[in-house]
């Protein structure tokens, strides 16, 4: 009996989206451009990520030590730095390392190459680029250094820095919250959508529903083929969104990768593609189902 | 087998559609309902299929008080009573033998017994050359057979028919009460309501009469005065 019955919601839902062809196209038209804004906030979620994370790694700040600085009191001081919480990356200059970058830049300028012929010594101190993990961190860091009053020390360049670093860590924060919001607000307007255009072909069978009831019929019987329907509308939907994805993403990498720093974004979409596209599925299917249940439960009070 | 007991029903202050309406039905008895528009007909047969709740009073199908059945039982009695509209009501993205078919599917029959039913009955009605033909592509009355098939088809202990002549011509509105009086011969109680008096007088069966909610009168070899 439930094998003979599931047979016919199937068969039910499959003609009524048959035979209102028109209508379940319509349907799964607005769902995909409903996910296609949910796909979309995802991947602009992705970038907006992998931007964030490459202007932050680009923040750090250098110590420049004296040139007549010994290394091992470098060094000591390097180990001590690293074991501060908020340091996530540290990095040793060289002196020679520093003169070679010094001569590598200005190589076209041939009085800085000339004056440095004329020194018998080689004029720049070492130095330690340190990375935090957050930008706000840099502040403590730069106090630790400063407190510690070290004779090698120059100068720590994060006083110079501080104001863009300060700024710098407000916009990401910021940044990241508002589009959070953002895809808050997006995601709940797609839903809507999707939600209205559902129930607005549910709506046109208002008068079947009641009559269905009339005749016999138990509450679920009448409501499984809109479910299944809503259930259709997802997967359909889902998989034409994926196909429309695609070629724009191939097409539009090659110009993103100018403007958003080398990230690839067809790359990412394409090693992510199964994940994405099972949220996209299950998203579609959630929609589907619980328009079609809040829009024919008004209908099914006969 | 149907007893309506002191039922009323008040939509408001000023909007009484029934007061204290009393009478049973026995089976296999043929009842006319009658009265003008607003007597109150429809509103007798909605509380007999549950889909409104008298405001005081009781329905009973046999001993069971039909407004104390919850929404998931009401279904097995409604397939108990066949019901047939003045408007059709008949699902417009079904065929003919689909609408048919859907009452029998609804009640839980196997495949077997559909394949077996529902062109028998559309061959009662008339019906078995247009059985795959949509609603839209029907006659009134043809549509009405296929309402009177959909109602008889998983052979109920009532039908009842509201009007079911109101949107046709005299000849069409023959047919159906013929239909209905060779159902009521299969031994199936019919509850007819109707504002057609050629109608009432020429089937001199039982007629019970109602005027603005009050049952007037109630006589076994009826015609319709008023």
């Amino acid at each position: 009996m439930f094998t003979t019955t599931f047979n016919r919601i199937i068969k039910h839902s499959l003609i009524a989206f048959w035979r209102n062809i028109w209508v379940s196209l319509a349907t799964v038209l607005v769902m995909v451009l409903s996910l296609f804004i949910v796909g979309s906030l995802i991947l602009s979620h992705a970038i907006l990520v992998a931007i964030l994370q490459g202007i932050q790694e680009k923040v750090d700040i250098t110590v420049y030590f004296i040139p007549e600085a010994p290394e091992e009191e470098i060094f000591g001081l390097r180990d001590t730095i690293t074991k501060l919480d908020e340091v996530k990356k540290i990095e040793y200059v060289s002196r020679e390392q520093a003169l070679t970058a010094f001569q590598d830049r200005y190589r076209e300028n041939a009085l800085i190459v000339r004056s440095l012929e004329e020194l018998d010594d080689n004029p720049l101190g070492a130095s330690l680029n340190i990375t935090s993990f957050h930008p706000s961190q840099y502040e403590s860091i730069a106090r630790f250094l400063e407190a510690g009053k070290f004779s090698i020390v120059d100068k720590i360049n994060y006083r110079q820095n501080q104001k863009v670093i300060d700024r710098l860590s407000f916009i990401l924060d910021a940044s990241r919250n508002v589009g959070v919001g953002i895809s808050l607000v997006l995601a709940g307007i797609a839903f809507l959508v999707a939600f209205n255009t559902i129930r607005m072909a549910i709506f046109t069978a208002r008068e079947e529903i009641g009559v269905m009831r009339l005749v016999g019929a138990s509450n679920w019987y009448v409501r499984a083929p809109f479910l299944v329907s809503g259930v259709l509308y997802g997967v359909i939907a889902s998989i034409l969104t994926l196909f429309v994805f695609w070629p724009l993403l191939l097409w539009l990498a090659p110009k993103g990768r100018l403007y958003l720093g080398g990230i690839d974004i067809a790359q990412y979409f394409l090693a992510n593609v199964f994940q994405f596209f099972l949220i996209l599925f299950a998203v579609g299917i959630l929609v589907g189902v619980v328009s079609s249940l809040i829009a024919t439960r008004r209908y099914l009070k006969v | 087998m149907i007893y309506f007991d002191n039922v009323s029903k008040i939509y408001a202050k000023d909007a009484i559609a029934l007061e204290g309406v009393t009478f049973s039905i026995e089976p296999n008895e043929f009842v006319s309902l009658v009265g003008k528009s607003g007597a109150g007909k429809s509103t007798l047969i909605k509380l007999l299929l549950a889909e409104e709740k008298p405001t005081s009073g009781h329905v009973y199908l046999e001993s069971l008080d039909v407004h104390t059945l919850s929404r998931d039982e009401l279904p097995f009695i409604r397939r108990r009573i066949g019901t047939v509209f003045q408007d059709f009501r008949l699902l417009a993205s079904k065929t003919a033998y689909e609408n048919v078919a859907f009452a029998m599917e609804a009640a839980g029959r196997t495949d077997e017994e559909i394949e077996a039913d529902v062109p028998q009955v559309l061959a009662l009605v008339g019906l078995q050359e247009k059985a795959h033909q949509f609603p839209f592509q029907l006659s009134g009355g043809e549509k009405q057979r296929v309402g009177i098939a959909r109602a008889i088809v998983n052979r109920p202990d009532i039908v009842v028919a509201d009007e079911p002549t109101g949107n046709l011509d005299p000849q069409n509105s023959w047919d159906i009460i013929k239909l209905l009086g060779k159902i009521n011969e299969l031994s199936t109680t019919v509850m007819l309501a109707t504002h057609d008096k050629m109608i009432i007088d020429a089937i001199g069966r039982r007629v019970v009469t109602l005027e603005n909610g009050r049952m007037i009168r109630d006589e076994k070899r009826g015609k319709y005065i008023l």
